[in-house]
């Protein structure tokens, strides 16, 4: 074989090899979704084994198996209709998430911009002090930092108040750290060309800063956003009044009972994020670029 | 001359640069750093009515604390299997896009969709999969083989080894990716040239030139590890079966029974293990990648 063809034949096993991870990275998205055009009769017939105490006393699954399938043998919107008709509960647990996550979204993001933007104009050794206890703070994992969130939430008796939950998210350091990297790399030539033509510190961020950093200021949007949005953690220990939960958590408790309405459930649910993914990818990658190295 | 133009302008600048920074230092002071002074102050004391210091009888009780022992050890086995397996996986997608393959950019989409999945939306059919009459044992039964109870079972980390895979490996994917771009080419060239095997490139000047990329994704692997319990908790609740009770659990059972000792000197051990962990890694990664810099 030549080398071209050898290539080749390499470059279809690398394909064939592609086509299989992607099978699997996408199964159970797409499962999902499919399952929810099910009739609640179908998922009972084919899921109803997994959940046997409920279903116990009158069997309508067929059999013991729980059957994965891929293409409802009728398509309807009944768990839809069942989802926003009948059952507020959890149109009440969607709404908890956005009240959650928004909030923490739009401020980190806005708090980010700023503080990036002191951290990387004039950079001095204060700064770069501040800079680096927050990539520590970044690293910490929920185990550590809930702690202390706890005990200020109590001391200001925000328990089973979101702020518990908004406040931390706030001034959580992840967006300062990608945004002061991306904000280091502007070119200081910029910010002296714009200051002879008499721009002023808030011009420089708002006409410079910020349009050259918007793909990452999307990204930021998205991974935050994302990161709250399938938030567990954080409302189990600060929010104890189950009303107040997110529909992250909620989810999870379905199982007991509208079997029916799950699949739809979940994708009402990953609709908010997979639209954001849809429209953002590229911004995504890019950010998730800048993102990449500890240092600077 | 520039210097002399406006001295006045330019220091208030550097105020404003300086005021910008402000909020956020008292917020992560009042919301994170005091805090974590009174919790390690707590982990010292014998209770919060008392005071009484005690040294660090806290973190010996801790130690020797059975659910402790039990959860910090799922933790580490999960880490120390899902961490490296990432590394290593998301490697291989990337180097696999980086060959011309049609439809590439369509893979990328692929693999990073899980990102930005709620692991809550999709937590049922994972249920399905690995469920005792489930997918997987049906498969493995056609087989011949025998199905077990997977969450149940012994073998209930590898269910949420794959969930954490299917989710991260999107983002590891796309670090290395731009990672790989940014590798020099003409010296893969030189190398082409002198007849070095595609393996021997890749192990010898690439995985080079990837060593602060692969730092820096143990690091992040390592700290997604830990939100794994988002996963265990949407599979099975409040209890799970005994490989599964992860850290994040026994400090949930020490809120509920609001034992701040105990609590307290779990988050400092545990930032403690952390703090040296990312540090061994810097300083690895700091002699290895030296004489590429």
């Amino acid at each position: 074989m030549t080398r071209k063809q050898k290539e080749h034949t390499f470059n279809i096993i690398i394909t064939v090899f592609a086509l299989v991870s992607a099978f699997f990275f996408v199964m159970p998205t797409v499962l999902t979704i499919a399952n929810s055009f099910m009739t609640s009769a179908e998922i009972s017939a084919n899921y109803g084994a997994m959940f046997g105490n409920m279903t116990e006393d009158k069997k309508t699954f067929i059999s013991d198996n729980v059957n994965l399938k891929f293409i409802p043998d009728k398509v309807t919107f009944d768990q839809y209709k069942g989802v926003l008709l009948k059952s507020p509960d959890y149109l009440l647990k969607f709404w908890n998430s956005v009240m959650l996550t928004v909030p923490i979204t739009v401020f980190q993001v806005l708090l980010a911009i700023i503080t990036s933007y002191g951290l990387s104009r004039y950079p001095n050794k204060i700064k770069s002090i501040i800079f680096f206890s927050y990539i520590i703070l970044m690293l910490m994992p929920y185990q550590v930092t809930l702690v202390p969130n706890f005990l200020v939430a109590q001391k200001f008796n925000l328990i089973d108040s979101r702020w518990s939950v908004i406040l931390p998210g706030i001034f959580s350091p992840f967006s300062i750290f990608l945004l002061t990297k991306v904000m280091k790399r502007i070119p200081v030539s910029y910010v002296e060309a714009a200051k002879l033509d008499g721009a002023g510190e808030i011009q420089i961020l708002t006409k410079i800063y910020i349009p050259l950093c918007k793909g990452a200021i999307v990204s930021v949007v998205m991974l935050v956003f994302i990161d709250y949005w399938n938030m567990v953690e954080q409302p189990l220990i600060l929010l104890k009044d189950t009303d107040m939960h997110p529909l992250s958590i909620f989810l999870s408790q379905i199982n007991t009972g509208d079997i029916g309405l799950a699949f739809a459930v979940g994708v009402v649910y990953m609709i908010p994020t997979i639209l954001m993914f849809l429209y953002g990818e590229d911004y995504l990658v890019e950010g998730i670029t800048y993102s990449g190295g500890i240092k600077g | 001359m520039k210097k002399h133009r406006n001295p006045c302008g330019q220091l208030k600048e550097k105020i404003f640069s300086n005021i910008c920074i402000v909020p956020s230092v008292i917020g992560v002071m009042i919301f994170f750093l005091v805090p974590f002074g009174i919790v390690i102050y707590y982990s010292l004391i014998k209770n919060p009515v008392s005071r009484e210091f005690v040294g660090f009888e806290n973190y010996h009780k801790l130690i020797k604390n059975a659910a402790f022992i039990k959860a910090a050890k799922n933790t580490a086995y999960f880490s120390l299997v899902s961490v490296p397996l990432a590394l290593v996986l998301s490697l291989a997608l990337a180097v696999m896009l980086e060959r011309n393959i049609k439809g590439k950019s369509l893979f990328r989409t692929f693999f990073l969709s899980p990102l930005m999945v709620p692991t809550a939306s999709v937590v049922l059919v994972w249920q399905v999969i690995f469920h005792n009459h489930g997918t997987l044992n049906q498969i493995i039964e056609t087989f011949g083989g025998e199905g077990i109870d997977w969450i149940k079972s012994e073998h209930g980390q590898i269910i949420i080894i794959c969930m954490f895979l299917w989710k991260n490996l999107g983002y590891n994917m796309i670090l290395f990716m731009s990672a790989l771009a940014g590798i020099p080419k003409d010296i893969i060239e030189v190398a082409e040239l002198e007849g070095a095997s595609r393996f021997y490139q890749f192990v010898h000047i690439k995985l080079r030139y990837l060593s602060p990329t692969i730092l820096f994704v143990l690091i992040l692997s390592l700290i997604n590890s830990f939100k794994i319990f988002r996963e265990v908790y949407l599979l099975t609740g409040d209890y799970p079966f005994d490989r599964l009770y992860m850290l994040q659990h026994f400090m949930n059972n020490t809120f509920n029974s609001i034992d701040y000792q105990k609590l307290s000197a779990a988050a400092v051990l545990f930032s403690g293990v952390m703090i040296v962990i990312i540090a061994v890694l810097l300083i690895t990664e700091n002699h290895f990648g030296k004489d590429i810099e």
